[in-house]
């Protein structure tokens, strides 16, 4: 068996499986953590609450203007790569391709050159975030290996996925083998590690809206 | 042709010019990417050659190799039989059967003795002691135990001889394995393709002839010369890959205006074979030519691949809905017993409830 039937046989099995295992895991052991009484009356509507949850998924995507000083490289860099990653992973052909073999579902790509930029962009705005993270004093400080861990994880299919679009260092067949085990390696960690925010960090935000939302604070 | 005549007085003979070897031999050395220098290397050794003797074993194959090398042009098998080569034996072409075949097969091992061919199309089963695949009530096995040791060098010719091909797709009842599974103190050239491409084995046998050694091979041991590009690299399709104009279905528009076929399940990108320049039916086309895909039938366990034929290389095979499902209820299962083994633990949750 070659490294790339592997990639693209048992190894994306057992990733798959794992992904999805983790993810409900984390998922309903979260839900299902006993939650404190509230022993104060609701300041709010049950409806208000939720549209209090709603609102801070997007107020709180922003930081206020008095942290920007402090903050602004960080958030620009984050939403450069968050953006230039969502491009290539659903701009990108092979992308679609999948996601239409297990959903069913396709939409028109984007020309490899845009996916090339965009990667490229993406790529660099992670590095950034490091060397941020580096000479960052209190990021510094605040980092454990899960942040490191997790920045390589989602560095190495980005990377390999650059390679791969240029097939120079290494023949089509052993870079597409290596983009698909880093994405499966992607994949094995995501519910472990602190790239679970994939998944949280709307609720969480949502959530948050709705207590402050409760006890009538502004959202 | 005598024994002992060179191949250059042959072609004297049959007043075939020097010049005429030097514009085959310039042929050949840009056949093979040598340096263009070498031509005149070539054909000088070429002309000075002896027939080298080649002995064919045919094992747990379809024929299908040996037909579509009988159809070869530049030079025509049938000219490399007779002129070049010594074709000593091959069961489907002899005249002779039977005894007298197994007794021709043996003159000509005896009388080539270290220095012949020896030539394999077919997978070697090796299950249950290789009675899978008899000749003469010999195992395919023992026969190629038994006759590799006195040979030069080994063909290994079409898929199944490289690497056991489609007898060992799963799930391989025979245990066919490829001869370099068996043979291991020999240099091997496999020249993998279901079939393989006749110009290929032209090239190696005239690459043999002239310098009496092997092409330089890679890591497969397939000729560099042939192999060392991807059908992907040499695609006359390449264009519309890199433009991200790809065809959904054989039969769109993009199909008839010729885009590429990866989304169709095309291995073009993985599979190293010389099919895009040296194409086939003496250069009228190639699979990707005609509108399929490449099937990758060069490369190991071709028929085997995750996906099948028309899965694109982009895909693979994930777990079905069933075992995703279970993974989902194992999971779930997981943390609600995460989390009731906390509620346990601890006295004061710190989590408000959204009541
Ligand atoms: S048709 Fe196949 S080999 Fe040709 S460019 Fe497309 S993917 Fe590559």
């Amino acid at each position: 068996m070659t490294l790339l039937s592997f990639a693209r046989g048992p190894g994306m099995q057992v990733a798959t499986l794992i992904l999805i295992a983790g993810m409900f895991w984390r998922l309903s052991g979260i839900l299902l953590l006993r939650r404190r009484v509230a022993h104060a009356a609701a300041r709010n509507p049950f409806a208000v609450r939720l549209l209090g949850g709603a609102v801070t998924i997007f107020t709180r995507a922003i930081p206020r203007r008095t942290f920007w000083p402090r903050v602004g490289a960080g958030v620009v860099l984050n939403y450069v790569f968050h953006i230039g990653l969502f491009i290539v992973l659903f701009g990108g052909a092979p992308h679609i391709l999948i996601i239409h073999e297990i959903f069913g579902v396709a939409w028109p790509d984007l020309p490899k050159g845009v996916i090339v930029v965009a990667s490229g962009i993406t790529l660099a705005a992670l590095i950034l975030l490091l060397v941020r993270r580096l000479c960052h004093p209190v990021l510094k400080m605040l980092s454990k290996p899960d942040d490191y861990i997790s920045w390589l994880i989602v560095f190495m299919p980005i990377f390999t996925g650059i390679l791969l679009s240029g097939e120079t260092v290494a023949g089509y067949g052993a870079l597409l083998a290596w983009h698909i085990l880093s994405i499966e390696a992607l994949m094995i960690w995501l519910p472990f590690g602190k790239l679970m925010h994939v998944a949280l960090v709307f609720a969480g935000r949502g959530m948050l809206g709705y207590n402050f939302s409760r006890k009538g604070a502004a959202t | 042709m005598a024994v002992d005549e060179t191949l250059g007085e042959m072609l004297a003979r049959r007043g075939f010019s020097r010049r005429g070897l030097l514009k085959f031999a310039i042929v050949m050395t840009s056949s093979l990417a040598l340096p263009p220098g070498m031509a005149a290397a070539m054909a000088e050794n070429l002309a000075a050659a002896r027939r080298q003797s080649v002995i064919w074993l045919s094992f747990q194959e379809c024929t299908g190799c040996l037909e579509t090398l009988l159809r070869t042009s530049s030079p025509t098998i049938a000219a490399l039989i007779f002129d070049f080569i010594s074709l000593d034996y091959q069961e489907a072409l002899m005249a002779a059967s039977g005894s007298a075949a197994e007794l021709t097969l043996r003159q000509a091992v005896a009388a080539n003795k270290g220095k012949y061919l020896l030539a394999i199309d077919g997978s070697v089963p090796v299950a249950d002691g290789g009675v899978y695949s008899l000749t003469g009530g010999k195992a395919n096995v023992s026969m190629l135990q038994e006759f590799a040791p006195d040979a030069a060098a080994i063909l290994a010719i079409g898929t199944c001889a490289a690497y056991g091909g489609i007898p060992k797709a799963f799930p391989n009842p025979t245990g066919a394995v490829g001869v370099e599974d068996v043979i291991s103190d020999k240099p091997i050239v496999n020249i993998p393709g279901c079939p393989p491409i006749p110009e290929v084995l032209s090239g190696v046998l005239v690459y043999f002839v002239s310098f009496g050694r092997l092409p330089d091979l890679d890591e497969r041991k397939r000729p560099l010369a042939y192999f060392g590009t991807t059908i992907h690299d040499q695609c006359y399709r390449r264009p519309f890959y890199d433009q991200g104009k790809f065809a959904k279905s054989f039969d769109d528009e993009g199909a008839r205006q010729g885009w590429c076929l990866f989304e169709l399940g095309c291995k073009g990108p993985t599979t190293h074979n010389a099919c895009a320049s040296l194409k086939w039916n003496d250069g009228v086309s190639f699979p990707i030519e005609s509108g399929h895909g490449c099937l990758g039938c060069s490369e190991p366990d071709f028929w085997d691949q995750d996906g099948g034929f028309y899965t694109s290389l982009a895909g693979g095979k994930g777990p079905g809905w069933r075992d995703a499902g279970i993974a989902a209820a194992v999971g779930i299962t997981g943390g609600a017993a995460a989390a009731f083994g906390a509620r346990h633990k601890t006295t004061r949750p710190d989590v408000e409830t959204p009541e």
